[in-house]
This record gives C-alpha cells, sequence and structure tokens, in this order.
C-alpha cells in the first residue's frame, strides 16, 4: 500500500514538473528545477546504484535502485546553482548536470541612503533591493520592485524599477516639507520599510535686529527658515560677530524656538553682523563712531 | 647558444603556466554600474578579491575545512559552503573544484558603495571523490553572480550562485 502510495505521489509530482528533462547517459534529470520544487531523476538499467548529487550549495547521496526514480521532496535540494549527478553503479558511472533556481521572491535586502538629508533635494535619496527566495537565493528572474516614499503630504512618490541580476535600484527627492519619511520597497507580499528623516535645507535668509539692553545691545535674529518655509531646528548655531576699534568680539548661539538672541557690548561705532556657517545675513552698525 | 635559449624560453614559460595552476582570466570592459561610477582601483581589487575567493573555496572543499572560507565569504554565501562543507564531512566526501577560465564583468555597484555585483562565466573541473575514491571529474561551464562587500581591509563574496547558462 505503502509503495503504490509512493508510486502515485512521484508520478503526480513528476507531472507536476514543470521543467523538461535530459537524458544524461543512463539518467534523466532535470534541465533546471526551481528550489521550492520536487525533482526527479530516473535511472534504467537494473542492481543496486548510489545517485550523488554535488555543488558547491549542497550534497546529497542516495542509495538507488536502478531503473527506479530517485525523488527529492520540495525543498530538499533548496539552495539555487548548478549541480553535478552522479550514478555509481556496480560497472559503471554515469553523470549529468542540471540546475536549481531559486523560488518565488519572499524576502527583501533594502539599503537606502542616506538616513538624514535636507528637503527638496532632487535624486537625494537611493535605495537598493536585492530581491531573494525563503532560501536565500538571489532570484535572478527580472521582477518589478516598487519603491515609495510616503508619510509628508507631499511625499506620495512611487517608482517602479525591474530587477536585473537580482538587484533594483532608485533615486528619489526628498520632500519639500521637513519630518520622518517612510521609503517602502515593495516586491508582492515581500516588503523592506526605511525611515528616513528630511531636515530643513540652508536658510533662505537671516535678518537680525538690535536694540540697546542698559550698557550692552540685544541682538536677536528674526525666525530662521529654509527657502520652503521649514523653521530651522533648534541647537543650529548662529554666529554673531561684533567689530570695533579694531577689535572683535564672536558669540555662538544655538537657535531656541527658531530664534536665536544675545546680548553684545554696546560700542559706538560697532559693526554687529551675524552668519550661519557659510551663509552670511545683514550687518547693523551702532550708534555714533567714537 | 643564443639559439637554444629562445627554444628553452617558451617552453620554460609553457611548463611553469602549466605547472602555476592559475585560471585564464578575462575581465570584460565595464560600461556603466549603474548609479555610481567605478574607480579602476576599485574594480582591480574586485576582481582580485573575488579569484581569491574561487581559490579558497577550492581549498575549502578539497580539505573539507570550512575555516578556510572565512577570509573571502560572509553571510549567506559562507554560511551555505559551510553547511555544503558540513553535509561533505558527513558523508565522507569531498570536491575538487579546478576553475581554468574566468570571464568576469562588472554589472552593479550600489549608490554608496556598500555593494558590487559581477558575473563570471567559470570553466572549472569538478572532481568528485567519497573517500578516497574519485568517482568522476565533469568539466562544467557556469554563470555565476557574486554580490560583494567591503569590509576592513578587502571585499568578501556575500552572495553566490550559479544560474543557467
Amino acid at each position: 500500500m505503502k509503495l503504490t502510495l509512493t508510486f502515485l505521489l512521484g508520478g503526480l509530482t513528476l507531472a507536476a514538473m514543470p521543467f523538461a528533462l535530459a537524458q544524461s547517459g543512463s539518467m534523466l534529470l532535470p534541465v533546471a528545477a526551481e528550489a521550492d520544487s520536487a525533482i526527479s531523476i530516473q535511472s534504467v538499467g537494473s542492481g543496486k546504484a548510489i545517485l550523488y548529487v554535488v555543488g558547491p550549495g549542497q550534497v546529497l547521496r542516495r542509495n538507488v535502485q536502478l531503473g527506479e526514480t530517485t525523488f527529492f521532496g520540495p525543498g530538499e535540494l533548496y539552495n539555487a546553482g548548478h549541480y553535478v549527478a552522479v550514478l555509481v553503479g556496480d560497472s559503471s558511472t554515469e553523470s549529468g548536470g542540471f540546475d536549481v533556481i531559486a523560488a518565488q521572491p519572499a524576502t527583501l535586502s533594502f539599503l537606502a541612503k542616506p538616513s538624514r538629508l535636507p528637503v527638496d533635494l532632487p535624486d537625494g535619496i537611493s535605495g537598493v533591493v536585492y530581491v531573494f527566495d525563503k532560501f536565500q537565493n538571489l532570484v535572478l528572474a527580472p521582477t518589478p520592485v516598487s519603491f515609495q516614499l510616503s508619510g509628508l503630504a507631499d511625499t506620495a512618490g512611487t517608482r517602479t524599477a525591474v530587477t536585473r541580476n537580482g538587484v533594483a535600484w532608485t533615486k528619489m527627492n526628498s520632500a519639500a516639507k521637513e519630518g520622518a519619511v517612510q521609503f517602502v520597497a515593495r516586491v508582492g507580499d515581500a516588503v523592506g520599510t526605511r525611515v528616513i528623516q528630511q531636515v530643513p535645507g540652508d536658510p533662505c535668509h537671516l535678518r537680525m535686529s538690535a536694540k540697546p539692553l542698559g550698557q550692552r545691545l540685544a541682538v536677536e535674529t528674526e525666525p530662521v527658515r529654509d527657502c520652503r518655509g521649514n523653521a530651522l531646528p533648534d541647537g543650529t548655531i548662529v554666529t554673531f560677530t561684533e567689530t570695533y576699534d579694531g577689535g572683535a568680539s564672536t558669540v555662538d548661539v544655538p537657535i531656541k524656538r527658531g530664534i536665536a538672541q544675545t546680548d553684545m557690548p554696546a560700542y559706538g561705532g560697532a559693526k554687529i553682523s551675524v552668519a550661519m556657517g557659510v551663509f552670511v545675513g545683514n550687518e547693523i552698525r551702532w550708534g555714533n563712531e567714537r | 647558444m643564443k639559439k637554444s635559449l629562445v627554444i628553452v624560453c617558451p617552453l620554460l614559460a609553457a611548463i611553469f603556466a602549466l605547472a602555476s595552476d592559475q585560471p585564464a582570466v578575462r575581465v570584460e570592459p565595464t560600461g556603466s554600474v549603474g548609479p555610481r561610477p567605478l574607480e579602476k582601483q576599485t574594480e582591480a581589487a574586485v576582481i582580485r578579491d573575488y579569484l581569491q575567493a574561487w581559490s579558497s573555496l577550492g581549498n575549502a572543499f578539497e580539505q573539507n575545512r570550512a575555516d578556510l572560507l572565512d577570509q573571502d565569504f560572509t553571510g549567506s554565501a559562507r554560511e551555505k559552503l559551510a553547511g555544503t562543507i558540513r553535509e561533505q564531512i558527513k558523508l565522507g566526501m569531498s570536491t575538487r573544484y579546478r576553475a581554468s577560465a574566468h570571464d568576469l564583468q562588472l554589472v552593479f555597484y550600489s549608490p554608496e558603495g556598500l555593494s558590487i555585483q559581477l558575473v563570471d562565466t567559470v570553466e572549472c573541473d569538478v572532481q568528485i571523490l567519497d573517500g578516497e575514491k574519485a568517482l568522476t571529474t565533469q568539466h562544467v561551464r557556469a554563470r555565476y553572480v557574486a554580490v560583494l562587500t567591503p569590509t576592513e581591509v578587502q571585499w568578501k563574496v556575500r552572495v553566490f550562485q550559479a544560474e543557467p547558462n
């Protein structure tokens, strides 16, 4: 009964195999088989033999009866690659080759760069996806990969790239608005998600004002924003420089609640300037020259 | 005397070429490799490390020593190859991979420089041994796809997979 069932199942498996078979001496080998599918190797003759299936990905050995079909169940030969099959009988040795190819896509190796970038940067975000099956075989058949940026109102961007040799890549623009966006790569049910922080770009303008504060001078910037209106984050350093009578003093101040403020000595005729890195703002000349 | 030297030199060269057992390596001209330009120096380093990986693979499979893979393989490629060596040990088998020719082409360099992909049409002889007994030697021509990633001092093979020609 058990034997009948084995033959029945074996016959069904063989019938379901989508790949062609190739004759190699006294063996009938699959030309290519999917990693997740059953594989059968048919031999001719009579007597006992040993069947070896050898590749860098796997090695199998089976005692077989010549003239019968040897079955490898789904997932038994699961590493994609080229295999050599050797059938060693009492009086002869036959060998041939066949390939195992990756099964359906199941996991993605998704690399997104950078994790933090300024807003409004064309092609600033890059994504690379390697597509693997559930056995960690690279899926080499061309496969469409969908890349999507989402999470902010103006970031509903989607692109599709088809894999070549198992890899697909894209470049996308960062959004105009600051904040965290999700960068999602998808192949069927396989999804990879990365979070990308978009931060304000360089300031669009930098203006300050000054007013007396007792014997000193209070200086304060207007709210510091980039050209898309995003406020620069608190902690960004603004530099105030005061020059007078050949002397100079400099104060570095972090932005707090959108503005930077400090106080400086009130020298008549002093020149006060403001800058953020290499971006220079306006300049004020204070009072009368001594 | 001079004449005999002229005759001897090519002979010696041929003998050394045979004795060195080095595969013939051909590198296809690298056109566009995707989003990142490939410097000649990087290309040379990748090819050198990939060929070294083949040499390590041959030694590891012949001696059944997975530790010989550590220098040149990483990630799933190393795990899979080491798994095969464990199977070989369990079955009392070994395999000799002798590559005679590599036809290489670099096909993808990722934008951040963290992975590089090449395809290699390799000609090699695969000898299968059960214990001490050599069962067969097959000449194989296969197209390998490899993905290499940089480590501190070299490129290591992370994906190593043959596909139907």
